[in-house]
């Protein structure tokens, strides 16, 4: 079945430089493995598209039940350079709850 | 056990948390954390203006109102409320709190030896793009180094009531207490690795305590009242996060998850002056109303080199908002945009990049935004940044004229052209520890 990935995790984000960090984090420890197979660099590099100009990294804390993804090139420059609103990030946490993921 | 608490995430947050840290509770120690990456070229150029400032305002006022609470209870501030002129931020402490003994620690600015670092063969490559910072050495506004929790432990051994830094880590302000408190040397790579965690978890303060957190948020107490968090550190290294029981906010796994995982990058080498943390050590539980537990933290021995936050002028930029009402109104604001740019070029101004968002369409979350195809209004926000000021500033003339020469049903134009702002830019990069000497000067 396929649902959103905030009916199973929770997010946040920052920023260091023009690369954001999401951490996604899942809402029940049987929900770990669904977040490790669901969300791949691709799938969020694809869910994001057109904000993200360079790779996505993933880290893997099983001892939080946590993924770290970092995506670079995704602030316009990042800080004060960047022309965003959201030049720091704040909300691509927010926008990664949306993605639709297999939950079977 | 030791309470050390945080009451400032940044300069600019909550001015009454401090004084309810202090009011409500017990804590030994408070740190307040001044300084993001670009706030020392703000202080750096506040300082070229008047050789009195370049430090954080805020702070020694709030010292002045909290200072018979301090002296009745004995609790010792930590501060990197310095910035880049942390003997003036020392004076007004003085000045606001006379009889306080406070400490300043000396040797993070490293503005005046960029050129000799130079000369001694240090390229100092941006730690992103791997340029050398002689490419923009004329236009360097602050260099500092950032240093680690040694230096701050051996100011509160010398018995500083109020410990001013510079440019500390954020997570040296909380290790710093533990090293003096405890005895914890310099290689104590465990111990140290858990304080920095510590530091971590409590550096952006409500954030980790019910500020800012997805689940459940409606229910979170008394949001009006959040708590800032209390670290409750032991000898061996662990520890307990909370918060003091009469104020509001939620401290659990769930929010102190989220903030373990801010502005983190690879968890296994979290990189500071003191040690590298790996945060797939950590282990939370959750031990009572408001209460985490932190155990089996791990570390490892600390780099050979200190991160330099050096801040550089790097051009202007103006960004601009009108707001198109319904009908059509994404319609009208992408017409807007298009006009702007086309006027933009027929003027042959050049810049380094025209970036425009929609509000209430896909400003925050661009592709990623849910559908929304015809929205009651929409805010259209164009940006313009670039090396030559004039070409800036006349952009800015180019968004009011649309409420009468462009598509129908303009408004939001009240607050006038937008202002031109000089754009302060950050390089990080590497140096030699040995280069940096730290030294404490305590003022009685």
């Amino acid at each position: 079945m396929k649902k959103p990935l905030g009916a199973i995790a929770h997010t946040r984000s920052g920023d260091k430089g023009d690369t954001c960090n999401v951490g996604v984090i899942a809402l029940q420890p049987e929900f770990y493995p669904i977040i490790l197979r669901e969300v791949t660099p691709e799938r969020v590099k694809a869910h994001f598209g057109e904000l993200v100009k360079g790779k996505v990294e993933r880290f893997e804390l099983p001892n939080l039940g946590a993924i770290n993804l970092l995506l670079h090139e995704s602030l316009g420059g990042g800080g004060t350079v960047s022309l965003r609103i959201d030049a720091q990030g704040k909300t691509y946490g927010a926008a990664l709850l949306g993605m639709e993921v297999n939950v079977d | 056990m030791i309470r050390i608490a945080n009451g400032q995430g940044f300069w600019g947050d909550w001015l009454e948390a401090p004084v309810r840290l202090v009011e409500e509770g017990p804590i030994d120690y408070l740190v307040l954390d001044y300084l993001a990456e670009i706030t020392m070229s703000i202080l750096q150029k506040q300082k070229l203006d008047n050789p009195n400032l370049g430090y954080a305002r805020d702070f020694p006022p709030l010292i002045g109102r909290l200072a018979p609470k301090l002296r009745e209870r004995g609790i010792r501030v930590i501060a990197n409320a310095g910035g880049v002129n942390p003997s003036a931020c020392a004076r007004a402490v003085l000045e606001a709190a006379p009889g306080l003994t406070v400490a300043v620690v000396h040797g993070d600015d490293v503005f005046g030896r960029i050129d000799e670092f130079l000369s001694k063969g240090y390229a100092m490559r941006d730690m992103d793009t791997g340029e050398p910072i002689s490419t923009i050495r004329p236009r360097i506004l602050s260099a500092n180094a950032y240093i680690g929790a040694f230096p701050l432990a051996e100011a509160l051994d010398k018995g500083a009531d109020v410990v001013i830094a510079g440019r500390s880590t954020d997570t040296a302000l909380t290790l710093a207490p533990m090293v003096h408190e405890f005895g914890w040397g310099p290689e104590d790579w465990n111990r140290l690795a858990a304080g920095t965690i510590a530091g971590h978890i409590i550096e952006c303060g409500a954030q980790c305590s019910g500020g800012n957190c997805q689940i459940d948020w409606q229910s979170i107490p008394r949001m009006a009242d959040i708590g800032y968090p209390i670290i409750e550190a032991e000898a061996d290294g662990s520890f307990t996060v909370t918060k003091h029981e009469r104020a509001g906010g939620r401290v659990n796994t769930d929010t102190v998850k989220e903030q373990l995982l801010y502005e983190l990058g690879d968890p296994h080498n979290y990189i500071t002056p003191d040690c590298i943390a790996d945060f797939t050590s950590i282990e939370l539980t959750d031990s009572g109303r408001d209460r985490v537990r932190v155990t089996g933290i791990r570390g490892g021995p600390r780099p050979p080199t200190l991160k330099l936050s050096i801040s550089y002028a790097n051009g202007w930029k103006a960004i601009g908002t009108l707001v198109y009402s319904w009908p059509q109104a994404l319609e009208k604001a992408r017409a807007a945009d298009q006009i702007v740019r086309r006027r933009l070029e027929e003027l042959g101004l050049r810049f380094d990049e025209i970036y425009t968002e929609f509000f209430g369409v896909n400003a925050c979350h661009g592709p990623a935004a849910p559908p929304n195809p015809d929205p009651p209004e929409v805010q259209i926000r164009i940006g313009v940044r670039g090396q030559d000021r004039k070409a800036v500033d006349r952009f800015t003339r180019e968004l009011i004229p649309l409420v009468l020469n462009g598509p129908p049903g303009a408004t939001g134009f009240g607050e006038g052209r937008p202002p031109v702002r000089e754009i302060v830019a950050y390089w990080s990069a590497l140096i030699p520890r040995e280069e940096i000497e730290t030294s404490v000067e305590v003022i009685a």
